[in-house]
């Protein structure tokens, strides 16, 4: 126990976060989290009781400074906090928004022992927000943490492929120690899940803006609509004289249930449904082209943070919205804010449920089923621990029923990227298709191919792929550096 | 942004676009598709390579406005630009020589038919090509696909030019004339692939078909171009567009393509004022 903390006469109660009201968010895609108030924030800051032997430090996968970026806060300096933060996370307008810290920093937060943890997230985002609030001002005043001109710079270049949250990290953590960094998106915009994955009420798409402009004035070059083994190979890649490849692809396919009726009209994967809404738009159709069709009632299958995306875009599309999810709610990936936040809005949570059918209707010829009408259910109980030391879900016989749907979400989790891995002669891979890499390095089976993030984790957090992508940068600088 | 270099309207609501697209010029092979966007409120579309010429950066696109979107795309001119092309996708047709190939292209499909046309004819194949259309007046490519082929059979739905009927009525009566054809490929409209699928399949002739499911990132990431091919979920994007046609569920294809139609009207309708269809006589759709 840190000396002081029991000397305290007054436990300062965590400042909650403001937030839009359930009723009228449910028709936005506004964000919901209004983010710290200049007072709100530096009582919060002043919460930390500055450890000496710091946890929160080692619970962070960029660690961050945590203790000195909070107590600039608590002296209401935010342009050093914010510069603070940058020394080490590229992205803090993005983690401070959507990292899960109740299960990293906070979680390991030595105040938490006996109170609420420091809101570390919450500092976060709020020194990054001010950056944005007040940047032109900032820049003024020559705090030091003003983006560098575009230039190049003078070492080896470097191909990053993918521009999330891994490709984003590694490519500025490489152009900040003077690499040539070009990084190449498939998509038409950049940010990867950033972008199509989580929706904008969660995450603004003009914070990723903000967030990719700074890594771009570090010098970091884009290429959009460049799918790496098909516009451009590998080997092209080498001839344009880049030394080192790094390889953050993303998520690949969407896995299905495998039952009968995945592939009637209505029924999506969650990256698609997810890609229509917050990439495309299609919540702003016919405005914006691409069209999604949710109607009345949506049942969305899965736990994790995805499932609970994927049900809170259906709500404010106007949708009755039910997650049906196999094991209980301890259980579920899903961060416990999401899952709060998504029960504010009204969405139902159908626990220890499997699905074991999607029944559509009859009205093509031939029998053939057009659109989902129903979904069938069977209920489960827990059983024995599984190998991910949760318990099994086991079915309960005969209790199958069905729920009347309109469409159906798949959020159950996604294959690596198939594409890349497939076209690169002598790449090692695992089973399911993940790029096998050293975990220290991200070096891959080719020594001037690195990876990391989904495509070598499977899926997980952003902040996780964030710390993939800063490993790597580090090893290419010195793998460069030796030949 | 991409450059219109040259437009041409093939025959009424078909177009062919030359458009600047070095690297995709470079790396495309006969098969392969790319995807595009026409601005920042654009859908991302699906549309097939015809063409490509790497000496001059460019390539060639055939599309039929059926939407919204190719609507949109079809009022752009030379001189104006397309704002996202991403490919080449896709796996390119399996060219060798095989001996005698069957080509069969129907409708916006005859374009599409064309490189592989070329590409298996230059591998030393006899190549006899299929071309059909509703009518003549939506023929196009003839001259250049005559040149490419050993021999050409036309179809029109309504008799206007070469045998009344349907490209799968010539490709059946060339079997049943005993020609031996060792491979077909086949690209055009659901039905009418799986109606050459119909014809070949008792014959055991081996049969490709280039699929056109609807896209989005079309790079393996979204999943809604699945298909069923043999019993298995395969994605176009990434394990196709060609398959092997005997293994193609075509019903569950059509049922998929159909499902934004309602959609597609009320953008069609907001998108610019109607365009008129294509009159030919009494002529029916293809199938």
């Amino acid at each position: 126990m840190e000396k002081g903390a029991g000397m305290r006469k007054e436990i300062i109660m965590r400042q909650p976060m403001p937030e839009q009201e359930p009723k009228k968010r449910i028709s936005n895609f506004d964000e919901v989290a209004l983010g710290y108030t200049e007072q709100q924030a530096i009582a919060e800051a002043k919460r930390c009781i500055q450890c000496k032997k710091p946890s929160c430090i080692a619970g962070c996968p960029v660690e961050i400074d945590i203790p000195a970026f909070i107590s600039f806060i608590a002296s209401g300096k935010f342009d050093k906090a914010i510069a603070k933060l940058k020394e080490t996370n590229s992205l803090p307008a993005v983690c401070g928004r959507v990292c899960p810290q109740e299960s990293q920093c906070e979680k390991v937060c030595i105040y938490a022992k006996k109170n609420d943890p420091i809101a570390i997230g919450r500092l976060e985002r709020f020194a990054a927000d001010w950056e944005i609030r007040s940047e032109p001002a900032t820049k003024r005043r020559g705090s030091g943490m003003e983006p560098r001109r575009s230039v190049s710079g003078s070492k080896a270049k470097v191909a990053i492929v993918g521009s999330g949250p891994a490709g984003l990290t590694c490519a500025g953590d490489l152009a900040k120690m003077g690499y040539q960094v070009t990084m190449f998106e498939s998509l038409h915009a950049t940010g990867g899940v950033l972008r199509y994955g989580i929706p904008e009420f969660r995450l603004p798409k003009a914070i990723v803006d903000f967030e990719i402009d700074g890594i771009r004035k570090l010098g970091v070059e884009v290429q959009v609509d460049a799918l790496i083994g098909r516009t451009l190979t590998i080997d092209d890649l080498l001839k344009q004289g880049y030394k080192a490849i790094f390889i953050g692809a993303g998520a690949g396919l969407p896995q299905f249930l495998k039952i009968q009726g995945e592939n009637l009209g209505g029924v999506y994967s969650a990256n698609e449904f997810l890609t229509r809404v917050n990439l495309m738009k299609a919540y702003l159709f016919p405005e914006y082209l691409t069209p999604v069709k949710v109607g009345k009632k949506v049942v969305v299958v899965g736990g994790g943070n995805v499932a609970i995306d994927a049900a809170r875009c259906s709500k404010r599309l106007g949708a009755d919205v039910t997650v049906v999810y196999r094991r209980s709610e301890v259980e579920m990936p899903a961060r416990v804010e999401e899952i709060e936040h998504a029960k504010q809005e009204g969405i139902k949570f159908c626990i220890l449920t499997n699905p074991t059918k999607i029944i559509g209707e009859n009205a093509l010829p031939a029998g053939r089923q057009g659109w989902v009408k129903k979904i069938e259910v069977l209920k489960m109980e827990l059983g024995e621990p599984d190998e991910s030391g949760r318990r099994r879900p086991v079915p309960i016989k005969g209790s199958e029923y069905t729920i009347d749907v309109d469409s159906v979400i798949v959020a159950i989790g996604n294959n690596p990227n198939p594409l890349l891995p497939r076209e690169i002669k002598g790449l090692k891979v695992e089973k399911w298709g993940g790029i096998i890499v050293n975990n220290e390095t991200g070096q891959s089976s080719i020594p001037y191919i690195y990876a990391g993030g989904d495509i070598v984790s499977g899926a997980a957090t952003v902040i996780e792929a964030m710390g993939a992508g800063k490993r790597a940068a580090r090893a290419i600088a010195e793998f460069t550096a030796r030949i | 942004m991409f450059k219109i270099l040259d437009k041409t309207e093939l025959s009424e609501d078909i177009f062919k676009f030359i458009v600047e697209a070095p690297l995709i010029s470079k790396a495309a092979k006969a098969g392969q598709f790319v995807v595009i966007r026409m601005d920042e409120k654009g859908e991302r579309i699906p549309l097939t390579i015809a063409d490509s010429d790497p000496s001059r950066g460019t390539i060639a696109i055939v599309f039929q406005i059926v939407g919204a979107s190719t609507k949109l795309l079809g009022a752009r001119d030379k001189g104006q630009g397309i704002m996202d092309i991403l490919g080449p996708l896709g796996h390119p047709t399996e060219v060798e020589d095989f001996g005698r190939v069957v080509c069969v292209g129907g409708g916006v499909g005859i374009g599409v038919v064309y490189p592989v046309i070329r590409a298996m004819k230059d591998k030393g194949n006899e190549v006899i090509s299929i071309i059909g259309s509703r009518c003549e007046e939506l023929l196009f490519f003839i001259n250049e696909i005559e040149k490419s082929s050993d021999k050409v059979y036309i179809t029109t739905d309504d008799g206007s030019c070469g045998r009344k009927g349907f490209v799968s009525d010539e490709l059946k009566a060339l079997i049943d004339k005993g020609i031996k054809i060792d491979r077909v490929v086949a690209i055009g409209p659901v039905p009418m692939m799986k109606a050459i699928a119909n014809v070949t399949g008792p014959h055991k002739i081996k049969t490709i078909v280039s699929l056109n499911p609807l896209m989005l990132d079309a790079t393996g990431m979204c999943g809604v171009c699945r298909v069923t091919i043999g019993g298995q979920t395969k994605f176009a994007c990434v394990d196709g567009p060609e398959f092997d046609a005997h293994e193609v569920d075509f019903d569950e294809l059509a049922t998929r393509l159909d499902h934004y139609k309602d959609k597609e009207k009320i953008a069609m309708e907001i998108s610019s004022p109607l365009h008129p269809s294509p009159q030919c006589g009494e002529g029916n759709h293809e199938a």
